[in-house]
């Protein structure tokens, strides 16, 4: 049935495809992340609690969400790599590392200013803010290890294993640390959870969180050819890349 | 798993400073993309190897080197950091999130953490020099040692303690630090960083030549950070009562003089018994 | 359009350093990592162009050294011919 996937395992061809793809999913997310943010900085209606502050929801939980997702993608290509040995997982796989990071970065950017108006302070250890810097040490970690080699296969081996380490340990860190929260239940509750939308306020919401996603797709794309590109440097078709790119 | 060897061609540059004693390193950095921008890095003293280099040239040229191999060696900037934030982090949820609490503990956490940061990042400074023989050769060069000594440990610290300095206000709001008391926090991390660099390669001299000398260091070093720690926290502290904290301040500073001008000395004496 | 003017937009009710702190800083990050991305091709290329160089110059040389040593030994071998002539 995936029989029609198993070109792409080949370096070559996964390299021409993601170059294909590129510019129709870049201008994909060029559109749908201008719209996205145009609405929710301008159209969107200022929340009746909240009032303008809340325009920072529209990117603060696409990120949220993305940051999650994408570290499950990432331990998706890890067992991918390890189990079926497929060099092009590694590689996806660092490529989604550093993504992922940002965009855990941007979620907890973006969280502390919309609690400082909020909740009087930039931070709170509330189980949500706390899992999510505990993922962004995950993703550190990570990409830390996987610099930390010279040779690239045993990078990916080793932040394969990393990575399915952490995943299985993220549902553990959630419980935990609600648990955790629930004991030390703070003066202020969250107030961060998602509230009922009104469609006015999902539309803008839809299209921001969309046009994210596809911006995700593109810099991984990027970061994905660069990898295929370092990994198969001997290659001669690598060989005649680069000598039509400097001849150019 | 293979470890980043420092390149050739960085220890060559510190034999160009001696005159005598050519060593020729054949062990190569293994990852040749590195290599190809060492191509074009040029030492002007290769060409006259008999000229005797200014002081401040010699400085330069140490500091120099220490600042290149960290930029290609990028993990040894980030890794103390990364340490650094995650201990901290450890804190609340060891502790609980209560703002009051967290706010009175925070300037020791901050401190303590940046203490085993640096702890940690003290192994750097002469280990791999002393793996490829590029310490002798420094040891062995007609420049006096204190000044060579006295690069290595400004690089050193322009690689830790500068970020740290720059990181801690952040981590300082994790901790919901009174907000009278970040300045008072810059200026004791200012002050105090270098020293824990000082002392710590003092420390770190001693055990370099020592196989898992790690766990020594700490035991070394750490009885000497803690006048350090003590000035500092109470400087942080008395800043958050709103009283001046000048004179916790002059301390750090005496200490931060007193070993800059007399643990280089020091380190070059250590060096000389690790070395042998 | 929730706003009347420019500088109510700027302002965004009295929230306006947090929100643009947040679509600022989100811009950042993502301008940031776009751009070492696309340069990370560029640098690649330009790394594996170098190294690619750098064979072909060891090749050259090892070829042209193999060559000199033939001629080297094909003279030998004449100087040897003619005086056992």
């Amino acid at each position: 049935m995936w029989k029609w996937l198993h070109p792409y395992a080949n370096p070559e061809v996964a390299y021409h495809f993601t170059n294909k793809v590129l510019p129709w999913l870049s201008a994909l997310a060029a559109i749908f992340l201008s719209i996205g943010l145009v609405w929710a900085l301008v159209f969107a209606p200022a929340d009746y609690q909240q009032g303008h502050s809340f325009r920072i929801f529209y990117v603060h939980v696409p990120a949220a969400s993305l940051s999650m997702g994408i570290y499950f993608a990432m331990a998706i290509a890890a067992f991918s790599s390890l189990v079926w040995q497929l060099k092009l997982a590694d590689a996806s796989a660092a490529a989604m590392a550093p993504v992922g990071a940002a965009f855990t970065a941007i979620a907890l950017i973006t969280g502390a200013a919309w609690g400082k108006p909020m909740w009087g302070t930039w931070w709170i250890w509330d189980a949500r803010l706390t899992s999510e810097l505990i993922l962004l040490f995950l993703y550190l970690g990570v990409i830390a290890l996987h610099n930390a080699f010279e040779d690239k296969n045993l990078a990916g081996k080793a932040a394969g294993i990393l990575t399915l380490v952490g995943v299985v340990n993220i549902p553990i860190i959630k419980y935990s640390v609600d648990w955790w929260n629930t004991l030390h239940q703070g003066s202020t509750v969250s107030k961060l959870g998602k509230p009922s939308m009104s469609l006015d306020m999902l539309w803008p919401f839809i299209f921001s969180f969309i046009g994210f996603s596809l911006l995700v797709g593109v810099i991984i794309c990027l970061r994905f050819r660069n990898e295929i590109l370092a990994r198969n440097s001997i290659r001669p078709w690598v060989r005649n890349l680069v000598q039509e790119h400097t001849t150019k | 798993m293979t470890l980043k060897a420092q390149s050739a061609q960085e220890t060559e540059e510190v034999a160009a400073m001696n005159d005598s004693n050519k060593l020729v390193h054949s062990k190569l950095d293994n990852s040749t993309l590195e290599n190809s921008a060492l191509d074009t890095y040029s030492l002007e003293s290769k060409t006259q190897p008999t000229l005797q280099l200014s002081y401040r040239h010699a400085f330069m040229l140490v500091l120099k080197r220490d600042l290149l191999i960290a930029m290609r060696h990028k993990d040894d900037i980030i890794n103390p950091l990364l340490f650094f934030v995650i201990v901290i982090t450890l804190f609340p949820l060891g502790i609980g999130p209560e703002a009051q609490t967290l706010s009175r503990i925070a300037p020791g956490i901050i401190w303590v953490a940046a203490l085993l940061a640096t702890l940690l990042s003290l192994d750097r400074l002469f280990k791999s020099d002393h793996l490829d023989g590029s310490l002798e050769q420094m040891l062995l060069s007609p420049h006096p040692i204190f000044l060579l000594v006295l690069a290595k440990i400004f690089a050193h610290w322009l690689i830790t303690g500068l970020p740290l300095i720059l990181i801690a206000p952040l981590l300082a709001v994790l901790l919901h630090l009174d907000e009278n008391s970040y300045t008072a926090l810059i200026l004791t991390l200012l002050l105090g960083t270098p020293v824990l660099s000082l002392l710590g390669a003092v420390g770190v001299a001693l055990t370099v030549g020592i196989k898992k000398g790690g766990v020594l260091l700490s035991l070394l070093v750490l009885p000497l950070y803690i006048p350090v720690l003590i000035f500092a926290t109470s400087a942080i502290d008395t800043a958050a009562l709103g009283l001046p904290y000048s004179g916790q301040l002059a301390i750090i500073a005496a200490l931060f003089f007193g070993s800059l001008t007399l643990a280089p000395f020091a380190v070059g004496a250590a060096l000389k018994v690790s070395t042998n | 359009m929730q706003f009347n003017s420019f500088s109510d937009f700027i302002d965004m009710g009295g929230y306006g350093f947090y929100v643009w702190l947040s679509f600022g800083a989100t811009a950042v990050i993502l301008t940031l990592l776009l751009i070492s991305s696309k340069a990370g091709h560029q640098q690649i290329i330009n790394q594996i162009a170098k190294r690619k160089q750098r064979e072909d110059k060891l090749r050259q040389a090892r070829a042209l050294r193999k060559q000199q040593n033939e001629q080297q030994s094909d003279q030998q071998n004449k100087a040897l011919n003619e005086v056992t002539e």
